[in-house]
């Protein structure tokens, strides 16, 4: 497929792998943060091609794994209700709540269904006038302006049986958070091209320069990894600390502009939770005031549900890149993707099932 | 969730659905039918990113062989004059 294979080719691979041998000279920690990175990584086994002392960690780019566990109980008990149909990405269906998750749900009798986009959901709603119908928006900024339009169209519609469970966080607080650790052992970061498309690069520049730490902007296939990589570690090499965009291809510094209007139309900025992290301020979307009427936890009125997280589950260290799935006691026994105790381990996208799919042997 | 893939616009028609922008995109074998509102600029036989439904950027054909460009710069050429993707559909 255009624009997709030729950025898999085994021969350019190795020769960058050479590259980053050539270049570097002392141990360094890349973080990638986004999820998609996480995946081409491990199931292309880039961290094999590195040398010594380069180590990826695998950062908290998973909107699937970060949304904790009172959100997921929310979901639960708005989707238990007769009169409505939850529809949401196929990602969270599994996603444990403190005692269920939505395939349990579902399987009682719930009108729980997977949709590919949000606007699924909103036509679902037009067709549907008796039905209330909820999706569950979680997501980064890539995702943030196709559900903002989903709820834009649902009000000039004028449907008012269309709500929405938000649970929105933005990548650039986050980074701020781990970087403010002094636990931290991350060095440098390949940031994330979709994110960027919609957000463009100028949210950067201040934590690159306030922590010193190389930001690059960086794509999601094996070539573009392995680039973006080089470009972080030259500039550690060198003792710079700038942002650069590898993902040239997609990413334009001003980012989407008509996505980031819409995105600020229906969306504020809001403190927010994020599962092994904690709360984060200001690193999250909620539905903006004037859009108060598509906000399902008023609604249905759930905002007094609360839970804590599976103290088994290590997510959080994992998440912060101190320890690995496997430093995890329950890695692939008591927690497997068919069995998860926590996100992780559910989402494609996380960690755990990463390395559970392609490294266990 | 986060998978956002590169596809080709295939068909576009302005103002269907009540004013949306919509078009239809093929990614490989498969098309879908793709909101193209956030991609204004683009038409059809240009290639998108394409997310939950919704193109987030029209990629950029000269950009697209910098990956390329910056590893033979790095002096390993290799066999890169097999690998031009303008040669790939
Ligand atoms: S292996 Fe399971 S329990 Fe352990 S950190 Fe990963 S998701 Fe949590």
């Amino acid at each position: 497929m255009r624009f997709v294979d030729e950025y898999r080719d085994q021969a350019s691979a190795a020769a960058y792998a050479g590259a980053i041998k050539d270049l570097v000279t002392r141990p360094w920690a890349v973080m990638e943060i986004c999820g998609g990175q996480t995946h081409a990584i491990v199931r292309y086994g880039l961290q094999d091609l590195l040398p010594e002392g380069v180590e990826l960690i695998h950062g908290p780019g998973c909107p699937v794994c970060v949304t904790p566990v009172e959100i997921l109980d929310r979901a639960l008990a708005v989707a238990a209700r007769p009169e409505v149909t939850f529809c949401s990405f196929g990602d969270m269906l599994r996603v444990p709540g403190t005692r269920k998750d939505l395939f349990t749900v579902k399987s009682e009798g719930a009108d729980v269904r997977i949709v590919y986009s949000p606007m699924d959901a909103v036509e679902l709603a037009r067709q549907s006038p008796e039905r209330e119908v909820v999706f569950f928006a979680v997501g980064f900024e890539t995702t943030a302006p196709a559900n903002a339009m989903a709820v834009f169209r649902a009000h000039q519609l004028g449907l008012s049986n269309f709500s929405m469970l938000v649970s929105h966080v933005l990548v650039p607080p986050a980074i701020e958070a781990l970087l403010s650790d002094p636990e931290t052992r991350v060095n440098g970061f390949l940031a994330a091209g979709h994110v960027c498309t919609v957000m463009g690069t100028s949210e950067y520049g201040p934590l690159a320069e306030r922590f010193k730490v190389p930001i690059v902007v960086t794509g999601f296939e094996p070539l573009d990894i392995l680039q973006g990589l080089h470009m972080v570690l030259k500039q550690l090499e060198e003792g710079r600390h700038e942002v650069e965009n590898q993902y040239l291809r997609s990413v334009r510094s001003e980012g989407n502009p008509p996505a980031q209007r819409m995105v600020s139309e229906v969306f504020s900025v809001v403190p927010r939770q994020w599962r092994g992290l904690g709360e984060i301020p200001a690193s999250g979307l909620g539905l903006a005031p004037a859009y108060a009427a598509y906000d399902a936890v008023l609604k249905f009125d759930v905002g007094a549900i609360s839970a804590a997280e599976s103290p088994d589950c290590i997510s959080g260290e994992i998440l912060k890149g101190l320890k690995k799935p496997r430093d995890c006691a329950a890695f692939g026994t008591r927690c497997t993707p068919d069995a998860p105790l926590g996100a992780p381990m559910v989402s494609s996208e996380g960690a755990c099932a990463a390395y559970y799919r392609y490294r266990r042997a | 969730m986060c998978l956002s893939i590169p596809g080709k616009i295939v068909s576009v028609a302005d103002g269907a659905q009540d004013d949306l922008r919509m078009g239809r995109v093929a990614f490989g074998g498969i098309t879908k039918e793709i909101c193209l509102a956030y991609v204004p600029e683009a038409e059809v036989g240009d290639y998108v990113i394409v997310h939950v439904g919704f193109a987030i950027s029209k990629l950029n054909q000269e950009d697209a062989r910098q990956v390329f460009t910056y590893l033979a710069e790095l002096g390993d050429v290799g066999e890169l004059g097999a690998l031009d993707p303008a040669q790939e559909v």
